[in-house]
Parts: structure tokens; C-alpha cells; sequence
């Protein structure tokens, strides 16, 4: 009796743990099976097209993609100096007392619903840029990109923080005997060898802004436009998760429209696998690189 | 080679001390630069916020088009989508967790799994609301629902909790699991009786900042189970429903003449109900380091 309930919760927990492999592989196949019927409807070339505009059969994403690059490229731009260098002042410069503050305050960074933020981007942040830049509109790359670096800014510091955790303290030791400064040794000693986890912060800070929906369809405007130089930073744009999500509540299930939507929604999947599986597979190197440095 | 020296001396534009200063004010200025928006945007909402909340706000049911009256629809239904989101969430995740920490051999599937969870965690929001919207809403039938929105969150929620049960039974030292087994426990007795209830502040804590995560997004419920506006409360899992994230996102970009107050009384209720779960995992998480004798 004992060792048939044992059997009977060792099998359950077995079959819960591989659960996750059963949904990220449903997920897949139900985006295949509503988006893949795009490919016989939609000729290739005009899928990619320069034109996004839907009542006229114009499915182009190219805007849409450039849209979404546009904002995510802006934002790890503000967000990366902004990460790694709370990261650094956490983690190597400030006093505990400072520390135990700072961390949770970033911890409710990450917690702010990206909605809320989105909120605070209509109301303060557009009108301000609007104002300081003297645009025509206030809803743009521009404040997209600001609010994506809000959201990707925790990811990064976290990780990063992580990373120069792990970095052993005998090279820093090694670097104060040899008469460095605390400066010299986080510049010299303590970044490069995190440079790993740097670059995985920065992978993973990449895939929430590509990935982030609520606030990028609030403040940028959604106009499907491509990137054409410098201008494209302070105009309108539309990006692919915007796109999806303002389009799908109004399009009949089974339309041409509908499965393009879940096409772009496979594209988003593909992306963010590539960027989080080649980022988890990066952190786990260090470990060889330590061990050459110790032989 | 003395002039290279010579060279290397006279480049040196500043004292190495003063570069450490500066260098040490550029990285506060840029910290100072990272906390003042996080705090501006708390505090300004709180300010701006206060003024409507009232008991009559948070009880009553939107009149004049939402115009008026309270937010009690968008409240109950984010409740519901959180019970909704715990009651798939946690006793998946918690067995998940434990399969990784105390069953799971390192092999290629356990390899694979680990990926898988990394691959949930990194999938767009709104993905899994076009993923919600396939096998939920369409193929089982279940329609925009409170138990499609929340099987869809679910899932969304599922690697943080997880990831931190595992860590939070990884914690655990190896010698309770001896102990446990020596004095004739089996391993499930001794995960139940002795593992899990040690680890259990750890999971806890992984449970709410998941159940946080949920309550606060949006696109995963768009087009799941989030309604515009309803005249009653839901009565059954397959109703829709309101939702506090997808009404500040229709009240602020829908609604035209939508009084200010309303709108950032009604951020300011998701905002605390976020950081009051956020506060609540912290305290949990602070008082059984205090406590743990290990």
C-alpha cells in the first residue's frame, strides 16, 4: 500500500516535471497551426513588403519588424549604461546600508506592470518629449524606447549584479596586491572577467524589449513606418507585438489577417527562443575559462 | 624604451585616485539616474491617485460609461484571475520544482527540460495570448473566459515558480535528506515531512512574485478572457471579465472624456496591489533568513 502511493506521487511529480516541454512544444504547434496557412494566402514577397495596411490586403511586416528593431536597439542604448552601472554601484561600490535600499527599488522596477508604465508614458513622459523635442506628436520611438529601458533596466542590473558576484575574489585580490586601485581592478579585472554574464544581461534585456507589448502599443503612436535615418527615432512606429495585440480583438477568426498575425506571433516565438537559449548556453561557460585560468 | 616610458608617464592625464573619484561619481550619478524615475513614477501616482480612492470607489460598479462609480468589476476580476492562476500554477510548479531538485539526474532530458523553462520564461506576453487564444479560447471551446485567461497565465507563471521552488529545496542541506532516510522515511515521505516544509518560505515567496507577474499583465488576457465592460459581476469560470491592467489600458486610450482621477485612482489600486505582494514575498523571504538555523 505504502509503496503503491509512493509509486503513484513519484510518477505524477515525474510527469509534472517534464511539463514544461509539453507546453513550450504546444505553444509552437498552436502558433503553426493558426499562422502557417499564411505562407499559401500571402505570396512570400508581399509578406515582405514595405506596406502594412490590412483593409487593402497589404500585409507587409518589414515596417512592422523595423518598428520593433528601432524601439529595442533605442532602448538597450539607454538602458545597458543605465543596468551595469547600478549594477556596478550595488554590487562593488555601495556601502550595505545603500545596498539594502537599492536592490529592492529595482526589484519594484521589475514588479511595475508594464501597463502602468505605459500610462505614465501618455500622460508625463509623451507631452514632455513633445515639448523638449517640438514634435508634432509626443508618441514615438522615442518614448517607447525610454519606457523599454525602464522594463529591460531590472533584467540587466539583476543579471549583471549576478555575474560580478561570481567573479572570485582572489583576482581581486591579485589586482589590489599588485597596487591597483578599486577603480583599476572593477575596470581591469572584475567586468572583463563577468564579460559573459554582461553579454547574457544584455541578450535577455534585448528579448524583453522585443517581446514587451502594453506600454510600446501605448506611447509609439502605431504607425507602421520604416527606419529611414535619424528622423525615425522621433516619428511614429508600429511593432510587431503592438501590431498583434491591437489588431487580433478585431479580425475574424480563420481571415487571411488572422493567420498573419500569428505568423508575426511565430516570429516573436523564433526570435525569443534564439535569444534565450543561446543566452543560457553562454552562461554556463565561465566555468571551463575559470578552470584554464587556475591551470 | 626609457623614451616609451617617458611617453607612458606624460599620457597619464590624471592621478589614478582622482580617476577613482570620478569614476565613482559617474556611477552614482548613473544609479541616481536609474532610482529617480522608479521612485518619481510611485510617488507621483500615489499623489495624483490618492484623491479617488474612496470605499465607494473600490465597491461600486462603473456608471456613465465608466465615467463615474467604481472599479469594483475590474478588482473582483483580477481576483479571480489570480485564484484562477494559483489553483493551475502552484501545484504544477511545486511538482515540477521538485522533480528538478531531488528526482532529476544531469542527462539530456533534464537538459532539455531546463531549456524548455528558460524558453517559457523569455516567450513574449503577448504570444502567450495568441497561444491562449489557439488551444484555449478555440480548440477546447472554453471561449474569452476567466479559466482561459487564467490557464493561459498559468502557464505564463510556471517557470518563476518553478525556478524558485527548486532553488528554495536546493537550499535545504543534503544532510536533512539523510537524516530523513535513515530513520526509515521514503523519499516522498521525507521531501513531505522534511525537505518541503523547510523550503517552504522560499516557495511561497516564488509563488507571489509569480502570481504578481500574472496580475499585472495584460496582452496574455487581450484576447483570453479580458472584457471591456460588464454590467454584473462574472458567476462562472466560462464568463468574462474585467481585469484592473485592461481597464487602465481601455480607460486611458479608449475612453475619450475619461476624468483623470478615475484613471489614476485606478492605477494607483493595481500599483499597490502589485508592490503590496512585493512587500508581502519580502517579508517572508527576510524572516525565514532570521529564522533558519542552517
Amino acid at each position: 500500500m505504502e509503496k503503491r502511493s509512493e509509486r503513484i506521487v513519484t510518477s505524477t511529480i515525474r510527469i509534472a516535471g517534464s511539463s514544461s516541454i509539453l507546453f513550450l512544444m504546444l505553444i509552437f504547434i498552436f502558433l503553426l497551426r493558426e499562422g502557417l496557412p499564411t505562407i499559401g494566402e500571402v505570396p512570400l514577397e508581399r509578406l515582405a513588403g514595405e506596406r502594412w495596411y490590412p483593409i487593402e490586403d497589404l500585409y507587409g511586416i518589414l515596417p512592422l519588424i523595423s518598428g520593433s528593431l528601432i524601439v529595442t536597439v533605442f532602448s538597450i542604448l539607454i538602458a545597458l549604461p543605465l543596468g551595469v552601472g547600478t549594477a556596478i554601484y550595488i554590487g562593488e561600490i555601495a556601502p550595505q546600508s545603500v545596498k539594502e535600499v537599492l536592490k529592492p527599488m529595482v526589484e519594484i522596477l521589475a514588479g511595475i506592470p508594464s501597463v502602468v508604465l505605459g500610462f505614465i508614458g501618455i500622460l508625463v513622459l509623451s507631452p514632455f518629449l513633445r515639448r523638449a523635442f517640438d514634435l508634432a506628436t509626443g508618441l514615438t520611438a522615442l518614448s517607447g524606447a525610454i519606457l523599454l529601458a525602464l522594463i529591460s533596466i531590472p533584467t540587466i542590473a539583476s543579471i549583471t549584479e549576478d555575474a560580478l558576484y561570481a567573479v572570485p575574489s582572489s583576482y581581486r585580490y591579485a589586482a589590489y596586491a599588485l597596487g591597483a586601485t578599486q577603480w583599476q581592478t572593477i575596470w581591469g579585472v572584475a567586468i572583463p572577467a563577468a564579460r559573459r554574464g554582461i553579454l547574457t544581461a544584455v541578450m535577455l534585456g534585448i528579448g524583453r524589449s522585443l517581446g514587451e507589448t502594453m506600454a510600446v502599443m501605448m506611447v509609439t503612436g502605431n504607425a507602421p513606418t520604416i527606419f529611414s535615418g535619424l528622423g525615425s527615432f522621433t516619428a511614429p512606429v508600429r511593432t510587431m507585438t503592438a501590431t498583434i495585440a491591437s489588431e487580433m480583438g478585431e479580425v475574424a477568426t480563420g481571415s487571411i489577417h488572422y493567420h498573419v498575425l500569428f505568423f508575426i506571433g511565430i516570429l516573436l516565438f523564433i526570435f525569443s527562443l534564439i535569444i534565450n537559449i543561446t543566452s543560457s548556453t553562454s552562461t554556463e561557460r565561465p566555468r571551463e575559462e575559470k578552470a584554464q585560468v587556475v591551470s | 624604451m626609457n623614451s616609451l616610458f617617458e611617453i607612458g608617464k606624460r599620457r597619464r592625464l590624471v592621478n589614478r585616485n582622482t580617476a577613482q573619484e570620478i569614476g565613482f561619481w559617474g556611477i552614482r550619478l548613473i544609479t541616481l539616474f536609474t532610482v529617480l524615475p522608479i521612485l518619481g513614477i510611485v510617488v507621483y501616482i500615489v499623489i495624483k491617485g490618492s484623491p479617488a480612492i474612496s470605499l465607494e470607489f473600490l465597491t461600486q460598479m462603473p456608471r456613465d460609461g465608466m465615467r463615474a462609480g467604481g472599479i469594483l468589476p475590474a478588482i473582483t476580476g483580477t481576483f479571480y484571475l489570480m485564484a484562477g492562476t494559483a489553483l493551475f500554477s502552484i501545484p504544477l510548479g511545486i511538482a515540477a520544482g521538485i522533480y528538478l531538485a531531488e528526482y532529476a539526474t544531469d542527462n539530456a532530458w533534464t537538459r532539455a527540460i531546463r531549456i524548455a523553462i528558460i524558453s517559457l520564461a523569455g516567450v513574449p506576453s503577448v504570444v502567450y495570448g495568441l497561444f491562449g487564444l489557439g488551444l484555449f479560447v478555440l480548440f477546447f471551446g472554453f471561449g474569452i473566459s476567466i479559466l482561459s485567461a487564467s490557464l493561459t497565465l498559468s502557464i505564463m507563471t510556471l517557470p518563476v515558480v518553478i525556478s524558485t521552488t527548486e532553488e528554495a529545496l536546493r537550499s535545504v542541506p543534503y544532510e536533512f535528506r539523510v537524516v530523513g532516510l535513515s530513520l526509515g522515511g521514503t523519499q516522498w515521505q521525507t521531501i513531505r515531512k522534511v525537505i518541503l516544509p523547510e523550503a517552504m518560505p522560499g516557495v511561497v515567496t516564488g509563488i507571489i512574485l509569480g502570481l504578481e507577474r500574472a496580475v499585472g499583465e495584460t496582452a496574455p488576457i487581450l484576447f483570453t478572457g479580458a472584457t471591456f465592460f460588464l454590467p454584473r459581476l462574472p458567476r462562472s469560470p466560462l464568463d468574462a471579465t474585467m481585469a484592473l491592467p485592461y481597464h487602465i489600458f481601455v480607460i486611458s486610450t479608449q475612453v475619450p472624456g475619461m476624468p483623470i482621477q478615475i484613471q489614476y485612482g485606478t492605477v494607483l489600486v493595481l500599483i499597490a496591489f502589485v508592490l503590496g505582494m512585493n512587500l508581502i514575498a519580502s517579508i517572508i523571504r527576510s524572516r525565514a533568513r532570521a529564522r533558519r538555523q542552517w
